[in-house]
């Protein structure tokens, strides 16, 4: 067992920390403020070949492992969740799948389009009566000779409005249910495709939410992913990979809320001493200190078995779960600790606390990974 | 046609300053960081090879963990890199140290077309003289401050900012600049320029492989060949708290024009 990053996931490690700390932090109040996609960071994070790092280079990316993409999530999320969600949707949710899945022909052409040609990826999954119970999609999908046409709408989508290359989930043959569903790459230029209601959340202000409707949406039939009916399996692997992600903005977001309350903390004075010489205030770290020690240990050891090719899906629901809800217990104290100030915006914690409460419900809510985690440890 | 660039791996300032009792930096204890004046002249460096496609070759001067910074420097973009390294070339000052980078950059090659680029000072020593050096015993022309840099053919001009004003110099390769902040913004390092940063090649310059340049003299190299000597390292007391007057009346006005006067100033 080795504790130690290598060499690059160091060095990733410290980019990202520069990056975050010159071009994030200074903007990350104003991107939840006004619920702006930051264009201008994920353009800068495509040229460094952040976005899509995990592409293979023959296909236009670095061929990062994923823990040096865990890494890169959890550095943004320090100081803004929303950029490590895009981050963490188009190399986990878009890419991943097409990695995975893809033929050569796709992943030469769309590959390409989600590093080189700086188009952002989405994972449309989720319906209005489809959330937990993907099986229970309505969007289908019928084959007309050389096409498929798409009916149906997709909701809560991340990147939903700004995305180029989605990958799409739709019902071929409802009789079969879960062994119905094929996966399709859709682009947003695509006749039929079109955005719809632009989500208004609690946090996340600057990732762009969206619903995606098909309105007899043509998507060439070369563009079906992995085999018809197929589909089901392709969202489950895709997701668990997807956990990862979610478990590395979880523990991102849990790091910088804890920095930010041990720098309030050692300056704050109450009763003629700063409120960090206070053992209440002490233990309080002493807690986040263990929780974010475990969940990054669980995260970094999911996205290890993740690149080794092992099973990982008990890892990634584990890290997902422990990671999410140690953010929201830890931005939560995090509040505590800054007292009245930590409820208004002049402090970042309470974006921090708003942002933590997503990842205990997308890409799998706490619940489902109890599910997935008491499923695989008890044998179905 | 290359880009040459020297770099020093100096102790990070922003954190916890640690000094030995002789007085000296407790450099070990340390966390390190490239000099900042540094990073400009690699991105000046870089921006020369985006510009013309050339060759851009780091150099340091320092002990085996400097490795570390070379591979950040060819995850940025640099091409090759050398690690001047040897027992004897420890404890050199700004004279020592610029023969054997000179001496280096010698090995190196230097070519008619080539540029060396220097920062203009290290945060930890601040003489500003290692570049400057380099130039001389390189015998070939530096300007020093660079600003702003163009290239055109064996033309080199280079805006030098100066405390009151700027200097425009023109000159031919090969040459010498030693950068400043206002030069440019470093860029980071990227993905794939961290993945292949291993792969590309750094060369370990000793001592052998430097001796037989006129330059490598025992008695102008090292500890032993530096002609500074360090006498009492102390730090410096802090300036007393300025007093900020606020206000745009005239009894503000008139409270200044007094501190100024007490300060024989006015």
């Amino acid at each position: 067992m080795d504790f130690h990053l290598t060499r690059e996931q160091d060095l990733v490690r410290q980019m990202m920390h520069d990056f975050t700390e010159n071009e994030v932090k200074p903007i990350a109040a104003e991107t939840d403020k006004t619920s702006t996609y930051p264009r201008e960071t994920i353009e800068k994070l495509f040229d460094l070949g952040v976005m899509g790092m995990i592409v293979p280079e023959e296909f236009g990316g670095a061929g990062a492992d994923d823990l040096c993409s865990a890494i890169a999530i959890e550095e943004l999320s320090k100081q803004c969740a929303s950029t490590g969600d895009i981050l963490a949707t188009h190399n986990g949710l878009c890419c991943g799948p097409i990695i995975q899945h893809g033929n050569a022909e796709q992943k030469a052409k769309y590959l390409r389009m989600l590093t080189e040609s700086h188009k952002v990826g989405a994972f449309a999954l989720t319906e209005p009566d489809a959330g937990s119970d993907a099986a229970k999609g309505t969007c289908t999908a019928v084959l007309e000779g050389d096409h498929y046409v798409l009916n149906g709408s997709k909701i809560f989508i991340t990147n939903g409005y700004v995305a180029d290359v989605f990958v799409v989930f739709a019902m071929t043959d409802k009789s079969k249910g879960t062994r119905g569903i094929s996966a399709f790459i859709v682009e947003s230029s695509f006749p039929g495709f079109s955005v719809g209601k632009h989500e208004e959340k609690l946090g996340l202000h600057g990732s762009p939410t969206a619903e995606i409707v098909f309105t007899d949406c043509i998507v060439p039939k070369e563009n079906l992913l992995g085999q018809e009916g197929k589909g089901f399996k392709i969202a489950m692997q895709t997701l668990d990979g997807g956990r990862i992600g979610i478990a590395a903005q979880a523990l991102g977001i849990a790091e910088g809320a804890m920095e930010e309350s041990m720098n309030f903390a050692k300056t704050r004075e109450q009763f003629g001493r700063p409120i960090a010489k206070f053992q209440n205030t002490q233990f309080v770290f002493a807690d986040m200190h263990v929780a974010i020690e475990a969940a990054r240990l669980l995260t970094y050891k999911a996205a290890t078995l993740k690149t080794e090719g092992k099973p990982f899906t008990l890892d990634a629901a584990t890290a997902k779960l422990f990671a999410s809800e140690a953010a929201m217990k830890i931005t939560t104290k995090a509040v505590q600790i800054h007292g009245g100030y930590g409820y208004t915006k002049d402090y970042p914690v309470e974006r921090m606390m708003r942002d933590a409460k997503i990842t205990e419900i997308y890409e799998g809510t706490s619940e489902i990974q109890r599910v997935v985690i008491s499923g695989n440890i008890l044998g179905k | 046609m290359k880009a040459i660039v020297c770099v020093k791996q100096v102790p990070d300032t922003s954190g916890k300053v640690a000094v030995n009792p002789d007085g000296t930096l407790n450099r070990a204890s340390m966390a390190t960081i490239i000099n900042p004046d540094d990073k400009n002249a690699v991105e000046a460096a870089l921006k020369l090879k985006d510009e013309t496609g050339c060759k851009v070759v780091a150099v340091t001067m320092g002990p085996p963990p400097a490795q570390g910074m070379l591979r950040e420097l060819l995850a940025m973009g640099a091409d090759e890199a050398v690690l001047v390294s040897a027992r004897e070339f420890g404890g050199s000052d700004t004279f020592a140290t610029s023969q054997i980078l000179a001496a280096a950059i010698k090995k190196i090659g230097l070519e008619d077309d080539d540029i060396v680029y220097c920062g203009r000072q290290a945060i930890d020593g601040d003489t500003a003289q290692v570049g400057s050096q380099i130039a001389e015993k390189l015998g070939i022309p530096q300007i020093s401050y660079a600003a702003d840099i163009k290239k055109d053919g064996s033309k080199v001009t280079v805006k030098r900012m100066l405390e009151d004003g700027y200097m425009t110099i023109e000159t031919q390769t090969p040459c010498l600049l030693t950068c400043i902040k206002e030069l440019n913004v470093p860029r980071y390092m990227s993905i794939k320029g961290i993945m292949g940063c291993y792969n590309k090649p750094v060369e370990v310059y000793d001592y052998n492989t430097l001796k037989d340049d006129p330059l490598i003299d025992p008695a102008t190299i090292g500890l032993k060949g530096s002609p500074t000597n360090i006498f009492k390292s102390f730090t410096p007391p802090q300036k007393g708290q300025g007093k900020m007057l606020e206000g745009a009346d005239m009894s503000t006005c008139q409270e200044l024009v007094s501190e100024l006067q007490k300060k024989h100033i006015i």
